[in-house]
């Protein structure tokens, strides 16, 4: 009897262990295939260039337009988002009352917001744009990706906002300060918990491909204006990689480790603010 | 303050009834009953039947959650009960990480290694032929994109366990196995459910990445070694150029109506009951 409890353990320990293997294992094949495919095309013209003539067909270029047209529609919606969600988490936190329903409400419909899919962001940017009269364009894209970064700078920048010890506020207010000196003295507090906010939010925009396909267009130049449409590097790397020409597919990689990149160097900082702050926690 | 505050609440509310209000022409012309359970997909006359996009994105998905689920599960017991301080502390970053990488990326891994190995090595063994863009590509993909999600709130369900009723099972002379089985599973089963839900809803909406892997036709697939066309795929694939056809774009709005509609309920239901359980174990 004993023996069959003591196997069963045995067997379960040896499945969790293989399945924490499994995981482990399909990230660095996942890195590991896109460097492997990617670094070979990889080169300086690559980044520095704008498609050229026959670029789809495995000529001269780089994908220089998607890079800087992902990082205007990243700059763009970050700061829509972030004049939307500091407020309102501030709002919520602090001039609302601890127990407040409203409180809740808000943080409900913003976790339910949170699992909109992207698609559904696009489809409804898309329609906002008729009703509005925009054409694909930057600045579409940029409505389109604000909406679906909202929710997690929101939710994860009150996640820090709300595990701040009360007893600050109360000694702030105590001391005669007013309720907006008040949130300038916990903006400083909550400093880094904003940040790792703002680079999940920018990892997560910088990525979708879904929300910009009809919303910011693409096109083969830098956009000087909102209203031109921009390229962006994840439909950059969808649509070469839809090329029959292998030149072109294995520029696709080289692209997908420029953004792999990008999003590993995003989530590491994440994670190192919100370390450096749970240090930092009174 | 408390404008953005009405306005976000607002949000969601003008999300659904954009999208419903772009959906009804189609509406109009067809019952919805129609429109859901029919096979005939021809846009060019006016024939649209949902059937083989909603069969598709749920096939995809149970598929992804039936493997993703016993992963995430044995994973995430261990983090909690066997695992050491610094084995999770490496574990950690690794699910980050996971969840960080873009679905386009998931995308070319997949035809670069998930494809070719259904094609060449799995597929053989049942079938004569396949490309292996298929709805078991589109599964492992999708399985691999949901697991850190699943990780991460299966994770805070089971830390949400109050230690004292372990703790119970364990000085009773229970196994760790046995007090997983029977008190931390058992007690923790709304939570896990909830977190399968969320996790299958996340699943259905996914865009990019199934559209690479999956084949797209719009058939209805009969085994996982078929091509398959998931709603998401759908809305991705056709957008640019369905406006010159009347009611194509109606079309296609109620398909992303669908989708919203199908997984505000999913989310809610689930979030409301994680929610509860964080209230019940916080106080």
């Amino acid at each position: 009897m004993i023996n069959i409890k003591k196997q069963e353990e045995v067997f379960f320990k040896v499945l969790m262990i293989m399945s924490l293997i499994i995981i482990m294992s399909i990230l660095f094949l996942i890195i590991g295939t896109i460097i492997y495919k990617g670094l070979p095309a990889l080169n300086w013209d690559m980044l520095s260039k704008l498609p050229g003539g026959g670029f789809y067909l495995g000529k001269e270029g780089g994908v220089l337009n998607a890079i800087v047209g992902s990082i205007y529609l990243i700059i763009g919606s970050l700061a829509i988002s972030l004049c939307l969600s500091v407020p309102l988490v501030l709002y919520i936190n602090f001039y609302l009352p601890k127990k407040s329903i409203f409180a809740s409400i808000i943080r409900f419909s913003f976790d339910i917001l949170f699992g909109v899919p992207s698609i559904v962001y696009g489809a409804f940017g898309f329609a906002l744009m008729i009703f509005l009269g925009i054409r694909a364009s930057l600045l579409g894209g940029i409505i389109a990706v604000a909406l679906l970064i909202m929710p997690i700078m929101m939710r994860s920048f009150d996640e820090v906002v709300r595990i701040l010890p009360r007893d600050l506020p109360d000694a702030l207010l105590s001391l005669g300060a007013t309720k907006f000196e008040m949130i300038k003295v916990i903006l400083r507090q909550v400093m880094p918990g904003l940040v790792t906010a703002i680079l999940l939010a920018v990892g997560r925009g910088i990525g979708d491909a879904a929300t910009v396909l009809f919303t910011a267009g693409y096109t083969d130049n830098i956009p000087t204006a909102l209203s031109q449409p921009a390229a962006t590097l994840p439909l950059s790397i969808f649509f070469q990689l839809g090329s029959p020409v292998e030149e072109v597919q294995n520029r696709a990689y080289a692209s997908a480790l420029i953004l792999t990149v990008l999003i590993l160097f995003l989530s590491l900082s994440a994670r190192y603010f919100s370390s450096r702050y749970s240090k930092n926690k009174i | 303050m408390l404008g953005i505050a009405f306005f976000s609440l607002l949000l969601l509310l003008v999300i659904g009834v954009t999208l419903f209000l772009k959906a009804l022409p189609i509406m109009k012309e067809k019952s919805l009953w129609v429109l859901l359970t029919s096979g005939n997909w021809k846009p060019f006359k006016g024939e649209f039947g949902f059937l083989p996009y909603i069969l598709s994105t749920l096939y995809v998905s149970v598929i992804a959650i039936v493997i993703a689920l016993p992963l995430a599960l044995l994973t995430s017991i261990y983090l909690c009960t066997y695992a050491s301080k610094s084995i999770r502390r490496i574990f950690e970053p690794i699910i980050d990480l996971l969840s960080g990488i873009p679905p386009v990326i998931y995308g070319v891994w997949g035809t670069l290694t998930i494809v070719p190995l259904i094609a060449n090595k799995i597929a053989p063994h049942f079938v004569e032929f396949s490309s292996g863009y298929t709805v078991l590509a589109g599964g492992l993909v999708l399985a691999i994109m949901i697991l850190p999600l699943l990780i991460s709130i299966l994770l805070e369900v089971f830390r949400s366990l109050p230690k004292e009723i372990t703790d119970a099972s364990l000085s009773l002379g229970a196994t760790k196995w046995q007090t997983v089985k029977k008190v931390m599973l058992r007690k923790s089963s709304p939570g896990i459910i909830a977190a399968t839900v969320l996790s299958v809803s996340r699943a259905f909406g996914e865009t990019i990445a199934v559209l690479m892997v999956c084949g797209n036709i719009p058939l209805v697939p009969h085994s996982i070694f078929d091509a398959c066309y998931p709603l998401p795929a759908l809305i991705a694939n056709n957008y640019g150029e369905m406006l010159s056809m009347p009611n194509y774009e109606s079309a296609l709005m109620l398909g992303a109506f669908l989708l919203f509609l199908i997984i505000v309920i999913f989310n809610g239901i689930s979030r409301l009951t994680l929610n509860q359980i964080e209230k019940r174990y916080s106080l």
